[in-house]
Formats: C-alpha cells, structure tokens, sequence
C-alpha cells in the first residue's frame, strides 16, 4: 500500500511539471502579456516596458520559466492582477468555501444518488426504477447553472425560504479557525453561524448535486444489474445464503467499485464546476473568484487555479486507488 | 446488522430531507436579521468588489462608493447636485491667476483614530501624494493624482506628467494654501475628488512604510489598503472590516463626526456581480438597496413596491470613429452620413430608462458649458446617403465593435444598441462588419489603441467642468480618435488655461461648437442611471455623480 501511495505521490512530479511548460508557454503566447493586464487601458509604451524590466519580462523565456518554476515550488503563484494581492492567499481566502460547498454536492449525491441506484437496479421495471431512471436523464440534461437560477427563483425570492446569495448572513463571521464555516461554527461553540452557513450552503450545493447525483444513480443501477447476473451472485444465492449477505457481501460491494472511481473524478470536476453554481449565488469561493478572473484575464489565477485543479485531480485519483484496494484485495495483489 | 443498512440509506434521505425543510424554515425566519434584525444595519449591493481602502490607489466607481462614506475631501458635491460645496473646506478661493488656493478649513475636525484635523494635516496628506516613488507612480496606482496635478517631485518615467502641484503650506492652523505651477482646468473640481480626500496623518505615517510592488506578475497593493483598522478618514462611518471571502465591506457609525451624524450605525456593502442577482436580492428581502438597475427591471421593481429613484442625467454616450483604422473616416461627409444615419430618438426610447435624451455634443444638458448652438446632424437617411455618395464611398464597409457581457450607467444593453444602429447603419448603404469583444481587457484596449473603425463607450462626469468631458478626448492626439485638428486642440487649450469660471464656461461652449461642426464622432445620449432601494428605507439624495451619502438613509 505504501509503496502504491509512494509511486503515485513521485507520478505528481512529471504531471505537473509537464503541465507547468503548457502553461507558461501559454502566457508567453498571450498578447499584451502581463504588463498590459496590469496597466489596462491607460498604460503608455514606455510605462509596458517599465513593468516589463520590473517584472524581468524582457529576460530570455529559459530564465523566466525556470523562475516560474522556482516561485512555484516556494508555493508563490505570483499577484492577482484585480486584486493586487498574493494569489496564494486569494485562494487560501476562498477555497474554504468551494470545497465545503463541493463535499456538501458530493455528500448529498452519494447518499441519494447510491441507495437510489441500488434500490432501482433491485427492482428494475418497478415505479422507483422508471422514475430513478427519468429523473437522472433529467438531471444530466439540465444546465447546472439553469437549475441554480431555478432553485433561486423559487426557493430564495419567491418563496423566501433559502438566503438568495453569500456564504453567511451580513454581520456573521464564522470562518476563524480552518476558513469551513459550518465546522468552524461548530468548533467555536456558535452554532447559529454553522446554521446560518447551512442555510446558504443548501441551495448551490443541491445545484451543484444535480449532475453527480444523476451520474451516480445511473453508474450504481448498470453495475448493480450487471453484478446481479454474474455466476457468483447466482451460485450463493442457490447454495441458500441469506438474501442480506448476498446483496450487502457480494452485490453492492463489487458494484460500488466503479461507482467509487466515479465519485472520485466528479469530486475533482465539482471544483472547477463550482464556477458557475457560484457565480449564480455569489458564494464568494473560489469559483466565482475564477469567473471575473477569466473576465479580467487575470492569468497568474487562472494558472494557479489550473495547477491546483491539477494537483487535486491527481491526489483524488490516489485516495480512489486506495479506496479501491481496500475494497477489492485483488489490486492489492496485482 | 444488514438490515440496518439498508433502512440507515432511507433514514438518512429522510434526515436530509427533514433538514431542507427545517433549514428553510429557519431562514425565513433569520431572514430579518439578515437586514438587521432591530434595523440598525443598512445592507447596500454593488456590482464590483473594491479595490483598495485608501482612495488614493483607486480609480474606480465601486471603491469610492465605499471609502466616500470614511474619507472627505477639501471639497464635496452638493447633497444630490453637481455644484462644487464646502467639505473639509468652509471656504476657498484661489488668486487671479488660478495658481494659489486657500482653503479655509473646518474646526474640531477629528480622524477615526483621534489625531486632529488642521492645516498641517491637509499639507501633510498632499506632500505625502507628491513624493510618491517607485510603482505609485504608475498611472494603474495613482491615475487620479496624475490627472489633476501631473506628475511628483522626481518623476522616474519620462512620459509620467510633468508635476503642477508646487507647494502645500499651513499658514496657520486652519487655513491650508496650496499652489500649483499653472492654471488648470481640473482645479478646483479636482480638489473634490475622493482620490484626494484627506487620511489622519498617523495613519499615512504607517502608509508610508509599506510600498506598492511590482512584483511577481502584477502590482501588489501595500496590506494597508486591504485590511481594515489603518485607514482613517473624518467621514460620518469608519472603515470596520473588509470580509474579501464573504464579498462585503463593514462600516460603523463613527460618533464623533463633526456634521449631521448617520442615521444608521451599521453599513454593509455586499458584492453581487450580476444585475439579477442584484435584483432578486432586493426581491428576496436579502438587501435593503442596490445600484446600477437594468432599465428593463425598472418597471417590475416599481410594480413590487421598490422605490427606483434615477439619477440627474450627467453621462454621455457616443459612437467613436476611429479615423486612424479606416481612411474613409477622415472625410467629413463620411463622418456626417453616419451621424445623419443613426436614429438616435429611437435608441432613447427603446434601450433608456425613462429619461435619457438624444445627445447634440459630448456633455450633458447639466454641464457648465453645454452650448445650444452646435451643429446637429438629425436623422436623414437620405441625407446619409447622399453624402456617401458626394464623397465617393456609396460602398463603405466599417468595422464596428461593441462590448460583450458588460452594463455601463451610459450603455445598459450594448449588444441590442449595437444591433439598432447597424441596422440604421445598413439602411443608408453602408455595410457593417460586428467586431463583438469582451469588455476588460480586450475591448478597453482596442478601441484606447484606436483599432476599432467604428465604437461604442461613454462617460460619467468625475465634477461639473467641461474640462472633464470633452478634454478627456479632444484636448490633444489620441489613437481612439486618430485626429489631429489644430482648431479643436487650440478651442480646450484655451479654456483650460482661462481662470475665469465665466469665462471658461463661454469658451467650452465654444469649443463644443468647434468639436461639433469638425465631428470626431457622434453622441448619441445621455441617460440616467437608476438604484433601487426596498420600501422601507428612505434612501439618500440620489447624486447625478454617483456619489450617494449614505449617513442620509433611515428605515422608515
């Protein structure tokens, strides 16, 4: 098992450096450059080749990629160029919220999405079935930032039961100790702030479920109804094994294996898919952050985001093996 | 133990269930404290975050907004006006020669952090901007200061502005002079910028240790305009926390404020990006007001009990030409075939809010020096089309670009304003090519480096002058325009060095005529922009500038 981590964590390596060349070639293609995004509009020619010097912008590519590199391993992304402020910090400021507002997607498309595929599957043909079956078409088909539009129409304005926006009500202060508000709530003993949390977390995280959810119902229904015809499942159901020890031992436990490396890709694209649910709340995470990022081509972010997405790709994908050898012995062996 | 299983799937939808309603229900019911609970808290949505909590590094509207309510200037706008009004100044006065300004300045003044308000402050805050080194000088840090009095003590680029300021003096504990090399047209409307609104002097002893640094990709703006607890004005709130991950700015009554004080004790500005979240904010009980309302919200929000009060109109909107990108653009009839061709009566109606007019010159009816006899160029499309042809370009084909996923106060649908006027456009002959771009930086930048043929932009007025309209384009060479006209460079020259404001004002009226008759491109209208606030506020004097005091606000 450790020397499985081990490969993966020395894998991080190539990946990353590779994708750190593509993404420094990219800036280096992009017109204007950095100057120009940073002086806007009012910037004269020899004010560009002023920042240029500053920045050493008019140093050879080989040098300033090697100082992009090093300035990336001392975890410095470099200085938003709409805020003015370390990106690093930028991002430490709002990732809290993305990834609380994705663990709270992911949570409810798991324990929805997987009993429900499971339950469909076992009684295929049944009302539970067709209607598993249609609503998650549903859900894939529907555009995730129309359904956040939807929920906020109807359950934030019209109905008034959900905040409309934000991450905390006004004059409510939550994140002090780990930047998750629902847990710092609870860890500084104010629990009105970890519901007050709660409350603005419901509507974007069940936006943001909608396509994992339908993604997880459909997977855990194909791989239940095709473990359910494999020999094994037929034989320990005619040696006269209980039903129960069948279906939990045997069914569900090979059937979630796939189930497992899909919850593990969604998870990661939850984070880059958070831009829009975002955007629609202004749930001040790193999603909305990264849409007037793109707008204002604010490039040292959108690099950074990259990396990051990148970085959480891979360790996702490390922890889905793990969880995988831990159910299934076999790829321990191989 | 299996069995468990299976019914803690369905105890657990059902949990998750019972908590969305629960959930829901709760927040119904803090939905009131949301704004305030005892209604001591004013909630206020922006489209943009600010940039900075020191006014001196910003530029931009959604800033000012925020510090206007902690920083006050020499001088202010009168409460819902545009005529300049004492501020930290009782009275002003400059020499004949528009060089020496005395201000006389307001007693039992004090900062948010307690130091005293005097002469020395005032001199100590403009001598500060003045030596500005190093990347404040960058016209991205410190444009404002740039505009009004050029460059600093030792300029380190050789294309920054030479400096016009000269000196700050404290004549005596009350009386500020402060002189500049030459007259200038910025003066004394620049002294009201919030740019150049007056810090305690303690505070920008501690500003001045840290720097603004070119460094990494961009310019890192110094901790203390990001974080609250530096900064310290003498406005009717204090600065009390920025949130940047909760998007909003915090601001406490400050007691011992020398004027009327705020009615209110909390403020809060809140970013929400998008014009319907804006809305459905207000909507939903979320906010108590917000600014920048589509024209097409107007009528829901009056329909839902909103109060929409709109702004005097003090904007422009126009059509640029850029003469540089396409040759046939330096022909006069050309120019004026494509005024003649924009029926600019029908944008007004269809695309404003109630209330815009159809433009005649590059200012606004409210302006000093708006002149009733420039030339005008009515809707004719024949007339169009007879002027292409005396000049030969019956064929003209024009690029046209237009901003994409952008609202102005000036242009609220850019791209439906785009269609109108091509079709206009097409009608007289001429065949247009839509360049649409994104606003920042894309399309900011090509129609700045004039590569636009044909463009749409606008501008809301900083102070009431002139100056501020129609010099910021036509006062000398700009790639936008990519015109040189002795005769409407010499007309703005004039009137920005007359001291006389009565003066001044018969020459912009002038140099408005001169503008007009040589027609670098076409104004099409000004409008006003509404903010909405809910039922139950009573909201400030709504500024033609923008720049609402929001000590003025009460819950009825």
């Amino acid at each position: 098992m450790l020397r499985l981590v081990a490969r993966r964590l020395l894998q991080l390596i190539p990946t990353l450096l590779g994708l750190s060349v593509l993404l420094f070639l990219w800036l280096n293609r992009l017109p204007g450059g950095p100057a120009s995004a940073i002086l806007g509009e009012r910037a004269t020619d020899a004010e560009v080749a002023r920042i240029n010097r500053a920045l050493g912008l008019d140093e050879p590519v080989w040098v300033q990629y090697w100082r992009f590199i090093k300035r990336i391993f001392e975890l410095d992304l470099g200085t938003s160029t709409q805020t003015g402020q370390p990106v690093w910090e930028e991002f430490t400021l709002r990732f809290p919220a993305t990834v609380e507002l994705s663990v709270a997607a992911i949570l409810i498309a798991v324990v929805i999405g997987v009993p429900v595929g499971y339950f469909a599957a076992r009684r295929r043909g049944s009302w539970l079935d067709v209607t598993a079956v249609s609503g998650s078409l549903l859900g894939i088909c529907i555009p995730v930032f129309f359904l956040a539009l939807l929920l906020k129409g109807l359950f934030a304005v019209n109905l008034g039961l959900f905040p409309s926006y934000g991450r905390l009500s006004t004059g409510i202060d939550a994140t002090k100790i780990t930047g998750f508000a629902v847990l710092d709530g609870v860890l500084t003993g104010e629990f009105d702030a970890s519901w007050d949390a709660i409350t603005h977390l419901v509507l974007p995280a069940v936006a943001l479920a909608s396509i994992p959810l339908a993604v997880i119902v459909r997977m855990t229904r194909a791989s239940v109804l095709e473990v359910l015809g494999e020999d094994y499942v037929r034989t320990a159901e005619s040696k006269g094994l209980d039903k129960r020890v069948v279906r939990g031992r045997h069914v569900l436990r090979n059937a979630l294996l796939p189930v497992i490396t899909a919850i593990g890709l969604l998870t990661g694209s939850l984070l880059s898919g958070a831009v829009l649910t975002e955007s629609v709340f202004t749930f001040g995470g790193i999603g909305s952050f990264i849409r007037t990022s793109i707008d204002a081509r604010d490039y040292p972010v959108l690099v950074g985001f990259i990396l990051f997405i990148a970085l959480v790709y891979v360790l996702i994908n490390l922890l889905v093996d793990v969880a995988y050898s831990l159910i299934d012995p076999r790829v321990r062996v191989h | 133990m299996r069995i468990i299983k299976s019914r803690a799937a369905g105890a657990i939808v059902t949990a998750l269930a019972v908590t969305l309603i629960a959930t829901g229900c709760s927040s119904e019911r803090d939905g009131e404290g949301d704004s305030g609970g005892a209604k001591d808290t004013f909630v206020f949505g922006g489209p943009g975050d600010p940039g900075s909590l020191d006014p001196a590094l910003a530029s931009d509207g959604e800033t000012f907004r925020v510090t206007r309510q902690a920083f006050e200037a020499l001088l202010e706008h009168e409460s819902g006006g545009s005529e300049l009004a004492p501020g930290l100044a009782e009275k002003w006065s400059s020499d004949p020669a528009g060089k020496v300004w005395t201000f006389n300045l307001r007693k039992d003044v004090t900062f948010h952090d307690g130091e005293k308000f005097n002469a020395a402050a005032v001199c100590a805050n403009y001598d500060y901007w003045f030596n500005w080194t190093g990347t404040y000088q960058s016209s991205a840090v410190s444009y404002y200061w740039q505009t009004v009095m050029g460059g600093f003590a030792k300029n380190e680029d050789p294309e920054t502005p030479k400096a016009n300021y000269k000196s700050c003096t404290a004549k005596d504990e009350n009386t500020a002079v402060i002189e500049v090399n030459e007259p200038s047209a910025n003066l004394p409307g620049g002294f009201s910028l919030q740019a150049l609104a007056i810090h305690s002097p303690k505070a920008l002893k501690e500003y001045a240790k840290q720097e603004a640094t070119a460094k990494g990709d961009a310019i890192t703006y110094p901790k203390y305009s990001q974080v609250a607890g530096t900064v310290a004005g003498t406005g009717p709130y204090k600065i009390s926390e920025w949130n940047k991950g909760n998007k909003e700015v915090s601001l406490e009554r400050f007691d011992d404020y020398w004027g009327t004080k705020a009615k209110i004790k909390n403020l809060v500005f809140r970013t929400i990006d998008t014009e319907d979240g804006r809305r459905q904010a207000l909507q939903a009980g979320d906010i108590d007001g917000y600014d920048l309302v589509a024209p097409a919200d107007v009528k829901t929000l009056e329909n839902g009990k909103f109060q929409v009060p709109t702004r005097d109109v003090f904007n422009i909107f126009y059509v640029g030409m850029s003469q540089g990108k396409n040759a046939a653009l330096k022909k006069p009839e050309v120019r004026q075939a494509i005024a003649h061709a924009i029926d600019r009566e029908n944008l007004v109606k269809t695309q404003l809010p109630e209330g815009g007019v159809a433009a005649t010159q590059f200012m606004p009816d409210t302006v000093a020096g708006y002149s009733d006899a420039v030339k005008t160029y009515p809707f004719d499309t024949a007339k169009a089309k007879s002027l292409l042809k005396d000049a030969g370009e019956s064929a003209l084909k024009v690029d046209f670009c237009y901003p994409t996923e952008v609202t102005r106060p000036y242009m609220p649908a850019p791209q439906d304003m785009f269609e109108l006027m091509k079709a206009d456009l097409e009608k007289a002959g001429i065949t247009v090519t839509p360049k649409p771009m994104k606003w920042a930086p894309d399309y900011l930048d090509a129609t700045e480096a004039g590569g636009c043929a044909l463009h749409m932009l606008g501008w809301t007025g900083d102070f009431n002058d002139g100056y501020n309209f129609i010099g910021t384009w036509f006062a000398e060479f700009d790639k936008q325009w990519g015109f040189k006209d002795k005769a409407v460079f010499d007309a703005l020259k004039t009137a920005s060095a007359e001291t006389d404001p009565a003066k001044r004002t018969d020459l912009y009226k002038k140099a408005n005529e001169t503008i007009m008759a040589y027609l670098p491109g076409v104004p099409i209208s000004s409008s006003p922009p509404a903010i909405a606030f809910a039922a139950d506020v009573n909201p400030p004097k709504v500024s033609p500038l923008t720049q609402e005091n929001f000590a003025e606000v009460s819950f009825k």
